[in-house]
Order: structure tokens, then sequence, then C-alpha cells
């Protein structure tokens, strides 16, 4: 049996819905109670009725609002002292290892000094996601153009290209496919770190419900952030795929769909 | 066209890869560097391409002295080195984005037509084989008209049908705007076909040992008497620059190595 691309994309949807019906009807036919582990029927209701009330899209708002300043913040940084260091042999012996130590040190480390710098506002919170954002995508970018083809770079110099030019024409693209890739795992990492963020005192975003759930004991609201969040990241990685793919048309299609 | 004058190399670490290499080659001329590994041929062509700086010596293209990438020097590399970002056209059309669209979309769909890929302009390198992605190489090295064309073993990858193909597609593109050759080559019968010399090297260091000429009329025929009489002449060549010094300066008589006795 062969099966196209359109029906591979579906069949990523036949195990969590397959799932979500044999829970459905554990709970349905009285196996398991469910007053922990609601079935997917309540969290859709909870769902709904936050959606209703317009509290979900405030919450799912504010959580994007955060993750989009954080991630623009780290991107930014990541990609400019990335490159630097990629370039300079001499910056990268400099700051590098500060850098890996810094890397080492867990998130949620940061949020008391945070908090005492900045506040328990916004400030805090978006320096917070671009911290995680930044190294990867430092790592990323200084890691490809250490990488770039030698070979590609003497083509470069055999037609005369300027400083500039050579950047331009040869060095940008050549760390292209890793920089979409660096900006991806950043994003990822956007998402934890908003979560950790949250956590430190919000009123409002996909973490307060989840923290809001705890506290009220409502498990359904939890599954219900939880899901969202799940929906929301994916949904913003496949805008960035879809942003960057004119700029990787020339990729294999294999590397593309990963 | 290209003068080498007395050009020598010493790499860092102390290895001579080329010594006191002198040789000139006239415009439109084709001169094939065969000899053993080591004998220095890829560090000569990346000391004319101006991607390696000489330890010693000087280079003239024309009248006029080189230092580093010039517009009159071009070379196809030993592997493709295509632009993986670029469609064929882009490829070919890298090194001329100073002239203006119309222009340079001639310039390349003419080339792509000399190298037998008209239809290929739109494509990525990746969908391309080896042998046409070396055609666009070769290509790409040509319509910037350079007066004077390095290729560093540009067919030792490719089998020997596409290799015979693309000898005919050099031939067709050098005849048109005739700039002057220095090929470095593993195949003697590659360097007799296609070269009005044959430069045999010598390694450690890199040396010129001998240099014959071919005087044969194009297209070149393997099985003429002529052509087997030059290719054994090379090989003969060949045989005495991997031969130990010692052994040579005595077959040669050569007053230069008399000392050593």
């Amino acid at each position: 049996m062969s099966i196209s691309k359109n029906q591979l994309i579906w069949i990523g949807f036949v195990v969590p819905v397959l799932l979500a019906c044999v829970w459905e009807w554990a709970i349905g036919s009285g196996l398991v109670s469910g007053r922990l582990m609601p079935p997917p029927s309540v969290i859709f209701k909870t769902l709904q009725e936050l959606a209703k009330s317009g509290e979900l899209q405030l919450h799912c708002v504010a959580t994007l609002a955060r993750v989009g300043a954080g991630f623009a913040l780290g991107a930014l940084a990541g990609t400019l002292i990335g490159a630097i260091a990629g370039a300079s042999p001499f910056i990268r012996h400099l700051i590098d290892p500060t850098l890996q130590a810094l890397r080492a040190v867990p998130s949620i480390a940061w949020v008391p000094l945070f908090i005492l710098w900045m506040g328990i506002f916004e400030t805090s919170k978006v320096a917070l996601i671009a911290v995680g954002v930044f190294f990867p995508v430092y790592l990323g970018v200084a890691g490809a153009i250490i990488a770039i083809d030698r070979k590609l770079i003497e083509v470069g110099r055999v037609f005369r290209l300027t400083r500039w030019a050579m950047i331009r024409r040869v060095m940008l693209p050549a760390v292209m496919p890793a920089w979409i890739i660096a900006l991806r795992s950043g994003l990822g990492l956007g998402f934890m770190f908003v979560v950790a963020a949250e956590f430190m005192g919000a009123s409002e975003g996909l973490g307060f419900l989840l923290v809001d759930g705890q506290q009220m004991g409502k498990p359904a609201q939890i599954l219900g952030a939880i899901l969202t969040f799940a929906i929301l990241g994916k949904l913003t990685d496949a805008l960035l795929v879809l942003l960057s793919r004119p700029l990787l048309a020339w990729q294999d299609t294999v590397r593309e769909s990963l | 066209m290209l003068r080498l004058d007395a050009l020598s190399k010493i790499y860092a670490d102390g290895t001579e890869a080329l010594q006191s290499v002198s040789l000139e080659l006239g415009a439109g001329e084709i001169v094939a560097l065969v000899g053993g590994s080591g004998c220095g041929k890829t560090t000569l062509l990346r000391l004319i391409a101006g991607l390696d700086t000489p330890s010693s010596g000087i280079i003239h293209v024309g009248s006029e002295e080189v230092r580093g990438p010039h517009a009159a020097v071009g070379i196809v590399f030993q592997e493709p080195r295509l632009l993986p970002w670029l469609t064929v056209a882009g490829n070919i059309g890298f090194g001329l984005e100073q002239l203006t669209t119309r222009e340079r979309q001639s310039r390349i769909d003419h080339a792509l037509d000399k190298v037998g890929l008209a239809t290929y302009g739109g494509r990525w390198p990746r969908e391309l084989s080896g042998g046409q992605q070396q055609r666009i190489a070769i290509a790409r090295a040509f319509v910037t008209m350079p007066k004077v064309l390095l290729l560093d073993e540009p067919f030792s990858a490719l089998d020997a049908f596409t290799r015979k193909s693309l000898h005919a597609h050099l031939l067709a593109l050098w005849q048109e705007t005739r700039p002057t050759i220095l090929m470095v080559t593993h195949d003697v019968e590659e360097a007799i076909t296609l070269a009005d010399r044959v430069v045999v090297m010598r390694p450690h260091p890199g040396r010129l040992l001998e240099t014959i000429s071919v005087n044969q009329p194009r297209p070149r025929d393997v099985l003429a008497v002529g052509f087997d009489k030059v290719k054994r002449r090379t090989l003969h060549a060949l045989d005495r620059s991997l031969q130990p010094e010692k052994q040579s300066a005595q077959a040669q008589g050569s007053d230069e190595f008399s000392h050593w006795w």
C-alpha cells in the first residue's frame, strides 16, 4: 500500500485521537473515576467556557506577547553575538567560555535575581525568556559560521568579492539552514521559559491558568492550558518554517520536512 | 600572456612545495602539468590564482604583475564547488554581478548552450550529476572571459565517457575566446589530447623537469602514430621524474648534479 504525502500528514493524528478515545471510554464506562484526570470532553468544555468568556484569548495573547518579545530580543542578541564569535577566533576565545558557563545555569535559578533587578512585572519575564532563546541561537549561529566550507569561500575569493559581498553572497546563505534550526529550538525554549516566567507571579497568561488550576483544584483547566501550549508551540513553529521556506528552497525536500 | 619567474613556495611547517619554477605561456596556448603527487602542481595553480602567496618569485599576466585574485585569471577546481543555494544559472552568473541583467542572462544562456545544458538554468546543483556540475563550473569560469584559465584536475572524479565529452565542451568554449589555459592532470592521454605543451614536474620539492611539445593537429586522435610517440616520451619523462635524484642525474650526465659524486 502506498501512502501519499497528504495522507502522511494526517497519520500524525492517529495516536493522540486514539489515546483520547480510550481515555474517554475508560472514564465513561466507570473503569476509572476521572476526578484528577478529566476526560477529553470535560477538558474541551472547560476550554470552550474559557473561550466564551474571552479569558482564553486574553491568556493566549499575554503568553504569546511575552514569548514574542523575549524571542525577538534573544534571537537578535544570539544572532549578533554568535556571528561575531563565529567570525573572530579572538572574540570567540574571549567570550565563549563565559557564555558556556552561563548556559549551564538552570533557567529557574535566574528568577530571584531577575525579580530583584527588574521587578515582578513584564520586564523580568521577557528578560528570562530572552535568556532562554539566546543560547541555542548563539550556539547555532557561531557553529554554522565556523563550519562554512572553506572551498566555497575560495570561490568567492576567486571572483574577488569584497568583504561585504562575501558576507552577503556566500556566508549568509551558507549559515541560513543552521540559523533557521537555531531559531526553531530557540522558540521552543522560549515557550519553556515563559511558563517559568509566569510561575513567578502573573495575573494573566497560560502559566497563570496552570497555577490557578492547581490552587483552585481544577485539573481540567490545567490540562486545557497544557493542550493550548502544545497547539501554540506547534503553530508558531509551523509559522517559522513557513516563513523560512523560500530561503531554504534549495535544500533537499527530505531535510526540509524535518 | 602568463609568465612565472622563479616561483617558490615554502609552507609555514617548512615543507618546500615549489622550488624556483619558471614558465611562460603564450596567448591562447594550452599547457598541461603532469607529475606524481607532491610535485606542487596544485600549489602552483593556487599561487597563480592568488589563493596563496609565493615565498619568492613573480607572476605576470600580460604586462601586469599579479598579487592575489585577479579579474583576468579564472580557475576550475577539482570539485565543482557550485553554491548550493543558487540555481545553475545563478552559479554561472556568479562572477557577472557588474553586468546588466540582460547581458548577464545572454552570457549565461550562451554558456549553458555551449556545455550542452541549455534547459538546465533553473535547476538546483543537487539535481545534477557530477559531470553536469563540473560542466557548470567550467561555464562559470568561462563567462567572465578570463585571459588565463587554470584547471586543477577538473575531470579526475569522472568516468572515461563523461571525461571525453567534457574535453569536447572545454575545447568548444576555448575556441570562442581563446584564453591561455594551464591545466593540471594525472592523465597523460588527457594532457596530450588537450595541450600544446606537456610540462612534466618532479616532486620533493616541486620543480619543472621537462617540456614536451605535442605538435599534433586538433581534434587529436589517440590512435595516431604521432600521438603515441608523444605519449611514450611523456611517460618516459614521468618515469624519470619519480626515480631518486641521483640516478636521474647519472642518466642525464647533468653537470648540475656533478657535485654529488
